[in-house]
């Protein structure tokens, strides 16, 4: 977000494409599926409330609050609107990034990216060892190389995954 | 629209939006406000004539300093308020500070006076109109303020109105300090704090229709 504020298109599509699949979860959630038409018009009219109104993120505020925030008004608006009342609590702040319908398809995308950064040796040790669901010892063999070393190729690559993620999140 | 589209086409409206702050959002409305409230003062009621022997006179300065320390933690609270996530934080009870000393002030006062001075020092000779004028030269600052926040996004409708009522009257108060001539201090936090609170009031109520997005 602090990207597309400073006017970084690129960063700022791929920001809005993660909300549209966080958003949508929510106010399906929240309408039910039987009112996915409403809920694809708030997705829309939140979507342009935070656009319009993108100089009111505070940033050195968390900013899934200030999303929650639009979009828990924007769901309030609809009801009032529609005289309906919100029969559910609607404080539910951890659930809006609980649950995306794009989330697992983004999970492996990202993880396939932040691993090709990785030397091949310690990408395939992270492959084996996190995500093969194999043990340190089994690892050591199949790659040939002691078991500490397996340990400690893991420990580096993840430090190092680690410290990535957090420059492209700040 | 397909939503796809519309990411795109938001997307592609990526400029920069460091100029367009919440604060100087808020200062524009409040200080185009303020223009036309002196107008409003100077030609509807006029600078007190006393202006420059007033000047070397505590009360004088004790009515500004009061609108004033108000008017800063309004503007505290609805630069917060004025956010989706936003809250009062410390700004809400600190409000209490200028009234409390303003009443100790007021009490002190009382407390040495006669019975029949009392009585004029808490209504003066303009207590009748202090508070409706208070309202009417504190309108187009009201307006200005509504008209910045509407650009901005409050959550809690009620709360923000009351809160940028609470700031024009306070703003109001100032500007129409330059025409009361009123100087003690139980005057002051009576009629003064009334004035402010109508505004306050009228915020609240105006809140709900007027800042919604």
């Amino acid at each position: 977000m602090v990207r597309s504020l400073a006017g970084d298109a690129a960063a700022y599509a791929t920001l809005l494409r993660r909300l549209n699949g966080h958003l949508r979860a929510y106010y399906l959630r929240r309408l039910g599926s039987g009112r996915a038409a409403d809920a694809e018009d708030l997705l829309q009219e939140t979507l342009i409330a935070m656009h319009a109104r993108r100089s009111t993120y505070d940033t050195t505020r968390p900013f899934t609050a200030w999303v929650h925030s639009i979009a828990r008004y924007k769901l309030i608006d609809h009801f009032r609107r529609n005289r309906r009342r919100a029969e559910e609590p609607l404080d539910d702040m951890d659930q809006l990034f609980a649950v995306s319908d794009s989330n697992a398809v983004e999970a492996r995308i990202d993880v396939d990216r932040l691993l090709q950064r990785l030397s091949a040796k310690s990408r395939r040790l992270v492959r084996d060892v996190k995500l093969r669901g194999l043990s340190t010892v089994e690892a050591a063999q199949q790659n040939s190389i002691s078991e500490s070393a397996v340990k400690v190729g893991v420990h580096r690559a993840l430090k190092s995954l680690g410290a990535e993620i957090q420059d492209e999140e700040s | 629209m397909r939503t796809d589209d519309l990411i795109d086409a938001l997307a592609s409206d990526a400029v920069p939006s460091t100029g367009e702050s919440v604060g100087r959002t808020l200062v524009l409305g409040l200080a185009l406000g303020a223009v036309v409230s002196i107008a409003v003062m100077v030609l509807w009621l006029g600078v007190r004539p006393d202006l420059m022997p007033a000047m070397r006179t505590g009360p004088f300065w004790m009515k500004f300093a009061y609108a004033l320390s108000v008017a800063a933690l309004g503007f505290g609270l609805v630069e917060r308020l004025a956010r989706p996530d936003g809250d009062g934080g410390v700004f809400g009870p600190m409000l209490l500070g200028p009234l409390g000393v303003m009443t100790a002030l007021a009490i002190y006062q009382l407390w040495g006076a006669s019975e029949e001075a009392r009585m004029h020092m808490m209504m003066g000779h303009t207590y009748q109109v202090c508070a409706r004028n208070i309202v009417i030269v504190s309108a187009p600052i009201f307006l200005g303020l509504f008209w910045a926040m509407r650009a901005l996004a409050p959550t809690r409708l009620t709360l923000a109105g009351a809160v940028a009522g609470l700031l024009a009257g306070a703003a109001g108060t100032f500007i129409y300090a330059f025409h009361c001539d009123e100087s003690a201090a139980p005057f002051v936090v009576i009629w003064y704090t009334l004035g402010i609170a109508a505004v306050g009031v009228l915020g609240a109520l105006m809140g709900r229709s007027l800042l919604r997005w």
